[in-house]
C-alpha cells in the first residue's frame, strides 16, 4: 500500500491529459450525458407502460437479458464494430461506443423500477382519484407519478452507479474514462497507480450513490405521510451488473 | 442475364478468362470435365487463408472455432471455475453472515450497509483495491466476484427468511421445535424460493462480472476479449461473448432446475 497517498497527494498525477483530474472530467461527463440520454429513452416509455398496465414482461425482462450480457463485451464489439470511432469530441478515444453502451446498460434499472414503481400504486388510491373526478392526466401527474417516485428514483440511482461502474471497464478497450489510470497502473506494473486509481473511482461511485439516495428522500413528495403511515411502496431490488 | 453455369455453351463463359484461358470445343468433353474439377478444387485452394486472419477478420467464422476450440473450451473452464468458486464462497460467507444480521438486529444495518457500500464499487477498482492483499493471482478474482454475489444473497436470504409464514413458525413452536430445528427444517425451506432467486440473478451477475477478471489475467472469456482489444480480432470477440451469454443463460437454467427439484411443494399443480 506503500505509495497510494503521495500518489493520490501529489499535483502531477492530477494534472495533465492523462491525470485524474481530465480522467475524472470525461468519466463524469459521460456519465451524465448518457444518464440524460437514457431517461429520455426509458422514462416515458416504463411510465406510460407502468399507467396503462401494458408492456410488463418487457420492461420487466430487459433488466434479466442486461445483467447476463457483459458491459466488456459490448463495449468491445462496439468498438471494434460499426461504432469504432479513434475519437468521439469529448469522449476521447473509443467514445461513441463507449457512450452508447452506457446508454444501453442504463435504460434496464430505469425501465423495470419505473415501471415496477407505477404497478404498485395502491389500485384503490388510483379509483378514489378517479371516483373524485380525475382523468387519466390528472391520475398520471397528481397520483401515480408521486406514488412512484422513490421506485423511480431507485432505478435512476441503481442506473448512476451501473454507468460509472461500466465507464470504468471502458478503459480495457482503449476507452475513456478513470479506468486509464487503473489499466495504466498495471501496465506499467505499479501498484500504488491501480489502487490510487481505484480508490477514486470507488469514492466517487460511493459519494453518487449517497448524493442520490438524499435527493430522492428530499423530492419524495409523501415523505411526510410516510413518517405516520407506512406507505413506501415494497422494494424492488433490481440490480444491474457492475 | 448471364445463364447459369450449367446452361453455358462452353466453360469459358463461366469460369473466366483470365484463369481457363483456353478456348473449349463442345465436343472436347473429357477435358471440359477435367476444367471443371480444376475449377473446384481451384476454390478450396485459392481461398486457404482462414476467415479470422487479419486481412479478413470476419465476425462469424466457423474456422476459428475449430481451429482454435481448444483455447474456447480452456478459457471457458476457467470462467467455470471462477464462477463456481465465487458463488460457492458467497454462499459459505451469506448465510452465517444473514443469520447473525437477523439474530441481532443491531449488527443489520453494518452487514447491510457494508454489503451495499461493495456493491456500490465498480469491479475494475474492486479488483484493483484486493490486489495488495492476494496479488496478480486468481484469489483476488474469487473474492472480488464472491463479495458482489454476497450482497445479492444476503438480501434475499433475509426477505425469504422474513417471508416465512407466522402460522408455519407457531405450528412449529406448538410441535416443541427448537430454534435450529426451526432454521433447517421449517425456515430455510421455506425460504428457499427466494434465496434461490438470489442465487440466479448472482450467479448469472457472476458469469458477466468474471471476464473483467482478465485485468489480472483470470477472466476466463474475459482474456479472450482482453487479448483481442489490440488486434481488433473479431472472431474472437463474438465468440467469446456468446460463449459468455450462453454460460450465463446454461447457469441460470440449472439454478431453475435445482430449484424445481428442491422445492417440490412450489410446483404450480396443473
Amino acid at each position: 500500500m506503500t505509495g497510494v497517498w503521495p500518489f493520490l497527494t501529489a499535483r502531477s498525477s492530477w494534472a495533465g491529459p492523462n491525470g485524474i483530474a481530465a480522467r475524472l472530467a470525461e468519466h463524469l461527463w459521460l456519465t451524465g450525458v448518457s444518464m440524460l440520454l437514457a431517461l429520455v429513452i426509458a422514462l416515458p416509455v416504463a411510465l406510460v407502460l407502468g399507467h396503462t398496465g401494458k408492456g410488463g414482461a418487457v420492461a420487466i425482462n430487459i433488466s434479466n437479458v442486461g445483467r447476463a450480457i457483459p458491459t466488456f463485451a459490448i463495449i468491445l464489439v462496439l468498438s471494434v464494430g460499426a461504432l469504432g470511432t479513434d475519437d468521439f469530441g469529448p469522449f476521447g478515444r473509443a467514445g461513441l461506443a463507449t457512450l452508447v453502451s452506457l446508454v444501453l446498460f442504463a435504460i434496464p434499472p430505469i425501465m423495470t423500477n419505473a415501471y415496477v414503481g407505477m404497478r404498485e400504486v395502491d389500485r384503490d388510491l388510483v379509483e378514489s382519484a378517479q371516483g373524485m373526478g380525475m382523468n387519466a392526466q390528472e391520475t398520471f401527474w397528481q397520483v401515480e407519478l408521486p406514488m412512484a417516485l422513490p421506485l423511480v428514483m431507485t432505478g435512476v440511482r441503481l442506473a448512476v452507479v451501473q454507468v460509472w461502474a461500466t465507464a470504468t471497464i471502458a478503459a480495457l478497450v482503449a476507452g475513456p474514462g478513470l479506468g486509464n489510470i487503473i489499466q495504466k497502473g498495471f501496465d506499467s506494473n505499479k501498484q500504488y497507480m491501480v489502487v490510487g486509481g481505484a480508490i477514486v473511482v470507488a469514492v466517487v461511485a460511493i459519494i453518487l450513490e449517497l448524493s442520490l439516495v438524499l435527493v430522492a428522500r428530499v423530492i419524495d413528495p409523501m415523505r411526510r405521510a410516510r413518517r405516520h403511515r407506512d406507505l413506501t411502496p415494497r422494494l424492488a431490488v433490481v440490480e444491474g451488473v457492475r | 442475364m448471364k445463364a447459369p453455369y450449367w446452361a453455358a455453351e462452353s466453360p469459358v463463359e463461366h469460369l473466366g478468362s483470365e484463369r481457363y484461358p483456353y478456348p473449349l470445343g463442345r465436343e472436347d468433353v473429357g477435358l471440359r470435365h477435367a476444367t471443371s474439377i480444376g475449377r473446384v478444387t481451384a476454390l478450396l485452394t485459392v481461398d486457404s487463408t482462414p476467415c479470422y486472419s487479419l486481412a479478413k477478420n470476419a465476425w462469424l467464422c466457423g474456422q476459428y472455432w475449430t481451429d482454435k476450440g481448444d483455447q474456447l473450451i480452456s478459457a471457458t473452464e476457467q470462467h467455470i471455475e471462477l464462477v463456481v468458486l465465487s458463488i460457492g464462497l458467497s454462499l459459505v460467507l451469506s448465510f452465517p453472515l444473514a443469520l447473525i444480521a437477523r439474530r441481532f438486529r443491531v449488527t443489520a444495518p453494518v452487514i447491510l450497509g457494508g454489503a451495499t457500500t461493495v456493491y456500490t464499487i465498480p469491479s475494475l477498482a474492486l479488483f484493483s483495491l484486493l490486489l495488495p492483499v492476494w496479488g496478480l493471482t486468481m484469489t483476488t478474482v474469487v473474492v472480488g466476484l464472491a463479495l458482489y454475489a454476497i450482497t445479492i444473497l444476503i438480501r434475499n436470504i433475509l426477505a425469504g427468511l422474513d417471508g416465512v409464514p407466522d402460522a408455519a413458525i407457531e405450528a412449529a413452536l406448538g410441535m416443541g421445535y427448537g430454534p435450529t430445528r426451526m432454521l433447517f427444517t421449517v425456515e430455510l425451506p421455506l425460504a428457499l424460493p427466494a434465496i434461490m432467486a438470489g442465487l440466479r440473478v448472482a450467479t448469472v451477475s457472476t458469469v458477466a462480472l468474471a471476464t473483467v477478471g482478465a485485468i489480472l489475467n483470470y477472466g476466463g472469456l474475459g482474456n479472450l476479449l482482453y487479448d483481442a482489444v489490440n488486434s481488433q480480432f473479431k472472431a474472437q470477440i463474438l465468440a467469446a461473448s456468446v460463449l459468455c451469454v450462453a454460460l450465463a443463460v446454461a447457469f441460470d437454467v440449472l439454478l431453475i432446475a435445482i430449484g424445481w427439484v428442491l422445492t417440490p411443494w412450489a410446483r404450480r399443480r396443473t
